[in-house]
């Protein structure tokens, strides 16, 4: 779905970046998606492919680490770890809870030439 | 595509001419290159990524050679700071700008009828909408008397935050008023592009499972408000309300839940009292001195 719109967007920063930094090449991206970024990191690949084709990113090596989804329970007090936005606390079983971790959708690093 | 904002640019139209037609006070100029004829003129480059090192990856001087740049920077930055932009140009208005997501046919059109038809006598309202291809949903709102402007996505999925404010030069919405943006159907990609609005605003209807704000978490963590419609279609069908309800505020513990029915027009008025009193919250900001910013 907007995963092709995210590559989209990842090329633009691209190729301001090689303005700015003086690159000519892009080896490798290194992204952070979030497990509760939203993004399907197959479909992602996929696009990222496609949507480099023909650029300065053409065949560029694609990383992606995801980072764990932790959200702060106010029953509890404290920092757990939930899989989906819909889990309940794992210690005490409320939803009252606030997503600190896991939205991230970051470049993270780029290799360039 | 717009090299600026990253959004696919070509295929975007604004009541049918293409969104960039004419510039208007610039501010971001826009490089319309063609795929990087200088990069295909060095096909010598490609598959040589080690171009400049040695054999175990040693670096030969004087070579131009790969290097790590650190970015940390957010994928979706460019959107998000058009999304600023317009949310100064509404704030600064005191202009109350609602975001209406939801799968297409569950009615947001039909309830943004009957919505004006109840409002816009004594509040100034206009309407954006979002539509793959077809007009007709901006002829429907035009036909109550309120000014909409059509945007159409071609491939794209959602609105952004750069499409709506070309939409807002052209549209011009009066001082304190309220603009209604009605997202293409789709309960996934608007999630992640913020507009500039005030509040999402979700829509399900009782045709639709009680289960889709566990399958489309990310929308129903979004938005601060959610509407069942359809209600008058409640006695054939076994819909659980309450069970709906309870699933969005799994995602969302605050969020807001109100049943109407566009058509039988039966909890219309909560879901206008609740407009209402976001729009006089966004012109308590527009009447106080902009001192806290
Ligand atoms: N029974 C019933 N039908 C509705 C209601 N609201 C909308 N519809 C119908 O649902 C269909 C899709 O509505 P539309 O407003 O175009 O949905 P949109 O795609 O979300 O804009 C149309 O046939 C509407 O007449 C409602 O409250 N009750
Ligand atoms: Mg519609
Ligand atoms: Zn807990």
């Amino acid at each position: 779905m907007h995963e092709m719109a995210l590559c989209e967007s990842i090329l633009g920063i691209l190729k301001d970046q090689a303005e700015s930094q003086a690159f000519s090449r892009v080896d490798r991206v290194c992204l952070e998606v979030g497990l509760l970024s939203g993004v399907e990191t197959e479909a992602l690949r996929f696009g990222f492919d496609v949507v480099m084709r023909g650029s300065l990113a053409e065949g560029a090596r694609l990383e992606i680490v995801s980072p764990p989804a932790l959200a702060w329970c106010m029953p509890c007090a404290e920092q757990v770890e939930i899989k989906q936005r819909f889990d309940p606390c794992p210690t005490c079983g409320s939803h009252q809870l606030q997503v600190t971790s896991g939205e991230e959708l970051r470049i993270k690093e780029l290799e360039v030439s | 595509m717009c090299t600026v904002c990253g959004c696919a640019e070509g295929e975007v139209r604004i009541e049918g001419r293409p969104s960039h037609g004419q510039e208007g006070n610039g501010g971001h100029p826009h490089v319309h290159d063609h795929h990087d004829h200088d990069q295909a003129g060095h096909h010598h480059d490609h598959h040589h990524h080690d171009y400049g090192r040695g054999e175990a990856g040693a670096s030969v001087p004087g070579m131009s050679q790969s290097r790590m740049i650190q970015l940390e920077q957010d994928i979706l930055s460019k959107n998000n700071s058009y999304a600023a932009r317009n949310r100064a140009y509404f704030e600064e208005r005191g202009i109350l700008a609602l975001n209406l997501v939801s799968s297409p046919g569950s009615g947001k059109t039909t309830l943004l009828v009957e919505t004006l038809r109840r409002m816009a006598a004594d509040v100034p309202c206009s309407v954006i909408e979002g539509d793959q291809q077809t007009s007709n949903d901006a002829e429907r709102i035009r036909e109550t008397g309120v000014k909409a402007l059509q945007i159409n996505t071609g491939k794209g999925c959602h609105l952004d935050g750069h499409m709506i404010g070309h939409a807002l030069e052209h549209l011009d919405p009066d001082e304190g008023s309220c603009v209604f943006i009605e997202n293409v159907g789709n309960l996934v990609c608007p999630a992640a592009f913020d507009l500039g609005e005030a509040h999402k605003v979700a829509i399900l209807s009782v045709t639709e499972g009680e289960d889709k704000p566990l399958k489309y978490p990310d929308m129903f963590a979004a938005a601060d408000l959610m509407l069942l419609n359809k209600t008058d279609l409640l006695p054939h069908l076994d819909f659980d309300v309450d069970l709906a309800i309870a699933n969005a505020r799994k995602v969302n513990p605050g969020i807001k839940a109100l049943c109407v029915s566009a058509r039988s027009g039966e909890g219309l008025e909560g879901w206008i009292n609740w407009i209402r009193a976001a729009h006089a919250m966004q012109r308590i900001g527009h009447v106080a001195s902009p001192a806290a910013e």
